[in-house]
C-alpha cells in the first residue's frame, strides 16, 4: 500500500476554544507496522516497516510528538492533548521507516 | 548471617542470575534515558487492563502529575515493556504547550509482563511508574 494514499482519521474534540482552554486529539492510522522479528513461511525475517515518528503542530509550533518502536500496535492510534493559544492549522504527521510521511490536517480556532 | 550469606553468592554468580523479570533491554534503555540517575516512584499514572485478552492491541494511557508551564513541565516520557522481544515501546514529548503531560496509544505485549514509565521533568528530575499486565494471548505474531 503507498503510504501517501493513507488518510488519517483525526477528531478533535471541540473545533473552538478560549485561549488556554485544553483539546484532546484523537488520531488513528492505517499502517501495518511490521515489527521486523517475524519470520515468513520461508523462514525469512520480515524486514522492519513501522511508523517512527510522530509530531503535531498547532499555528506552526510543535505542541506533541512521540518516538515509536515496533511495539506500537498495528494501525496506531494516538490521543494526546494541547493548550489552546492561537487559531491555526492542527498538523498531524507520521513518518514511515523509509522516510515517506502521511500527513492529516484539522483546524482550531481560538476565541 | 545467613541473608547477607546469600547476597554475597548471588553477587558472585549474578552474571548467571536471570532476574524474572530483566530478560530484555528495559533496564538499560531506563539507565540511557535518565543518564544513570534513579527515578523516583510517583507523580505517574499508568492506565493498563489488569488482563489483556488480545497481547496485540492493549490500550495504554499515561499521564503525569504536572503544572505544564514555562517553569515547570513534563519533558519526555518513556514506555519500556520488560518481557517483550525488544523493551522500546514508545516515548512522548511534551512542552508547556501541551498543556497536560497525558498521552494514549495501543501497544504490543507478547507475554505477560510489567510496563514501565519513566518521565523527565525540565528540572533534570525522573519519577517512574509500573504496572503488570497478563496477557493470554500474545501479540508479537511469528
Amino acid at each position: 500500500m503507498a503510504a501517501a494514499a493513507v488518510r488519517p482519521r483525526i477528531k478533535l474534540e471541540k473545533k473552538s476554544a478560549k485561549k488556554g482552554e485544553i483539546v484532546e486529539v484523537k488520531a488513528l492510522v492505517a499502517h501495518i507496522m511490521e515489527t521486523g522479528q517475524r519470520k515468513d513461511s520461508a523462514g525469512k525475517t520480515i524486514p522492519r516497516k513501522i511508523l517512527n515518528k510522530f509530531t503535531c503542530t498547532v499555528n506552526g509550533k510543535e505542541v506533541f510528538s512521540a518516538d515509536f518502536e515496533p511495539a506500537v500496535s498495528a494501525n496506531p492510534y494516538i490521543q494526546f492533548k494541547f493548550r489552546a493559544l492561537e487559531s491555526g492549522p492542527v498538523i498531524l504527521t507520521w513518518t514511515d521507516d523509509d522516510g515517506s510521511t502521511i500527513v492529516g490536517q484539522d483546524s482550531i480556532t481560538v476565541t | 548471617m545467613a541473608l547477607g550469606a546469600g547476597a554475597i553468592t548471588t553477587a558472585l554468580v549474578g552474571q548467571a542470575v536471570v532476574p524474572a523479570y530483566a530478560a530484555n533491554d528495559s533496564a538499560d534503555l531506563i539507565k540511557k534515558f535518565t543518564g544513570g540517575k534513579e527515578p523516583t516512584v510517583g507523580r505517574i499514572r499508568l492506565d493498563l487492563p489488569e488482563i489483556a485478552e488480545n497481547g496485540n492491541t492493549v490500550p495504554m494511557t499515561v499521564s503525569v502529575e504536572s503544572p505544564m508551564t514555562e517553569q515547570s513541565y513534563v519533558t519526555d516520557v518513556l514506555i519500556v515493556a520488560d518481557g517483550n522481544p525488544r523493551a522500546g515501546v514508545v516515548t512522548f514529548h511534551f512542552s508547556p504547550a501541551s498543556g497536560v503531560a497525558e498521552a494514549n496509544t495501543r501497544i504490543r505485549l507478547a507475554s505477560t509482563q510489567n510496563i514501565i514509565a519513566v518521565a523527565k521533568m525540565n528540572d533534570g528530575a525522573f519519577f517512574t511508574a509500573k504496572k503488570e499486565v497478563k496477557v493470554t494471548i500474545g501479540g508479537c505474531g511469528g
